[in-house]
């Protein structure tokens, strides 16, 4: 097990060396000059050369590469080019409440898709499975930010119910915290979990068709138990396959989801650092949602055991 | 099976409706039974289309003209979809925004698929670039789309061509990846092996034996990356990192109006409706195909 955990990490670091080469060579190879892009629209020559220097940008490639990589490893993401301040801690600043969205739009998605797709793959060919799959490709066409305004103006201009935007951290108060999480919750996790709902459905309804399947019903079972003690348990490792790769739908939602709720997190410093072009910043936070996404994806691959006990190490 | 054709003749002569024309007839009736939601998909897209082409003769007056004694004016007989906060008409700017949606999805549809191939028949058959390329599919997989789309955008300028590349970019590896894994199964097939004993060069190979066995997989996966690419143009140009705001999209229009939630919800809502209805017919098109398309290639996809 221990020499498996290590395999699969070893296996996720040339992606990560990959995305690194990419991230930093998405700055070197897109067309404009950077130090003439901080510089502004009325610098001097001389003005860019100094800011060039600054940035190590007039020394060979190879030699940037190699600098770049040794301060990543020393924890190090650079400096932010307008505020001056070291990218690593306004990343730390903003990552609470995005922490805080993800992880509520992932129970909200997986809480509610799961049990949705069983109930779909159950009852197939029903009403109450087209119902559940014309709401799965509904809501993976809705817009998120559309949906957004669309549950601001229901449940806040209209009903009043719920704060229309902003962020209170649960350190003031629990119940302000989830108040103000619910509607960007909601907006965020309708994709994912559209996404949850069809794989859920469509893994349940192969195992369900298999001779193991038909052995448990002729040997006398209860459907409920041919259902909880049979199917479900076979039907997860793809399921929990899609949570891992669908956690970049997640990532790339929580940008515009926190643009519409005005949620201070780590979505609002991207788009803060793509209006100023501040492309320090915006390196480190696709670095680290990169590697965000690499270790989602490496805890999915080590669950496969607790689910399926024929996959072995 | 002599006899059953019989009364179809029959209907046929009494409805004076030729015999081969009736038999289309019933093959596309029993098409619509079968497909009804990809029929549904396929209609929405045409109209989209087609307000997209015809625009101009659409009672629509010039998207960016401003008339500021006409501000924030709600839904009405003159202005469908109102006015937004310079007095332009809301309903000329969703319908030509239309044009930006469609045209950058289609673009980035094409030249994605055409891409996508052409590295993925390589990767899939040329053993020795194989693992190179598909770690570099990978690292760039393990990038969100939009995040990539957002730094190289924010890195270039704010046009449409950037756009388009910035989507380009991380679409391709799910195409690479589609048509890799049918040329690796492809590969031992006979047929192949034939081709090769016949002394075929590698590119006759490709082109002429692999890759029209790859076609109908690419179709359906273009309409995802299609549906997509639509989505993802909508929310750049949303947070200001997509089309240049002189040209309206769904998404910058939506962007100007999103602090009008409480006055003009209008604004928000029509563009946001047309955007979602584009997506949804787009991908119940792409399911229909799929699901005509063999099965167990059907489960590689999305």
């Amino acid at each position: 097990m221990l020499a498996y955990i290590l395999r699969r990490i070893l296996a996720t670091l040339p992606v990560m060396g990959i995305v690194v080469v990419f991230v930093f060579l998405l700055v070197r190879i897109a067309p404009g000059d950077p130090a003439a892009i901080i510089a502004g629209d009325y610098a001097t020559p001389e003005n860019i050369q100094k800011i060039r220097a600054g940035l190590g940008l007039d020394k060979p490639i190879h030699v940037q590469f190699g600098l770049y990589v040794t301060s990543l490893l020393k924890g190090d993401l650079g400096v932010s080019l307008h505020s001056r301040l070291p990218v690593r801690q306004l990343i730390l600043q903003r990552v609470e409440p995005t922490a805080a969205l993800a992880a509520s739009t992932l129970t909200f998605a997986i809480l509610l898709a799961i049990p949705l797709g069983v109930l779909a793959a159950w009852k197939a060919g029903s009403l109450i499975d087209r119902a559940v799959m014309v709401f799965a490709v509904g809501g993976f066409s809705i817009p998120i930010f559309w949906l957004g305004f669309l549950l601001i103006y229901a449940f806040s201009v209209k009903l009043d119910l719920l704060p229309v935007q902003g962020y209170v951290s649960f350190r003031e108060g629990f119940a302000p915290f989830v108040k103000h999480l619910i509607l960007p919750t909601v907006a965020l996790g309708m994709v994912y979990m559209a996404l949850l709902t069809r794989i859920t459905r469509a893994s349940l309804l192969e195992v369900l068709q298999s001779d193991y399947i038909r052995t448990a019903y002729a040997k006398g079972l209860r459907p409920t138990s041919v259902l909880f003690l049979h199917a479900l348990k076979n039907a997860a490792v793809p399921v929990i396959t899609t949570i891992g790769v669908g956690f970049a739908l997640l990532i790339g939602g929580v940008v515009i989801t926190e643009s519409v709720f005005a949620l201070p997190g780590l979505g609002r410093l991207t788009v803060d650092a793509v209006l100023q072009r501040d492309y320090s910043i915006i390196q480190g936070i696709t670095l680290i949602f990169a590697f965000v996404y690499a270790l989602v994806n490496l805890v999915v691959d080590l669950s496969y055991t607790l689910f399926d006990p024929r996959i072995r190490y | 099976m002599a006899d059953r054709k019989q009364p179809m003749d029959t209907q046929a002569e009494l409805g004076f409706i030729p015999y081969d024309q009736l038999a289309r007839l019933q093959k596309l009736r029993r098409f619509i039974r079968r497909n009804p939601t990809m029929v549904a998909g396929g209609i929405m897209l045409l109209i989209m289309v087609l307000l997209a082409v015809f625009a101009p003769y659409l009672r629509t007056v010039n998207p960016v003209e401003m008339n500021p004694i006409e501000r924030l004016r709600a839904p009405s007989g003159g202005h469908w979809f109102g006015t937004d906060m310079y007095g332009r008409d809301s309903f000329s700017r969703v319908i030509y925004g239309s044009r930006i949606s469609l045209f950058v999805g289609l673009v980035v549809a094409v030249i994605t698929s055409v891409i996508g191939l052409a590295i993925g028949l390589v990767s899939g058959f040329v053993r020795r670039l194989d693992n190179t390329i598909m770690r570099i599919m990978d690292g760039i997989m393990a990038l969100p789309d939009l995040l990539l789309a957002i730094s190289f955008v924010a890195l270039t300028r704010a046009s449409v061509r950037n756009v388009i590349i910035a989507l380009i970019i991380p679409q391709t590896p799910r195409v690479v990846r589609l048509v890799r894994s049918i040329v690796l199964v492809l590969r031992e097939q006979p047929f192949v092996e034939a081709a090769q004993a016949m002394g075929a060069r590698l590119p006759r190979l490709l082109v002429r034996h692999l890759l029209p066995n790859t076609l109908a997989a690419l179709v359906v996966q273009g309409t995802y990356v299609m549906a997509s690419a639509v989505l993802i143009e909508a929310g750049l140009s949303f947070l200001g990192a997509g089309t240049p705001p002189e040209i309206p999209s769904w998404g910058n229009v939506m962007a100007e109006a999103r602090s009008y939630v409480r006055v003009a919800f209008w604004l928000l809502l029509f563009p946001g409706l047309f955007l979602a209805t584009t997506v949804l017919s787009i991908n119940l098109v792409g399911d229909g195909l799929r699901d005509m398309l063999d099965p167990r290639i059907a489960k590689r996809m999305r």
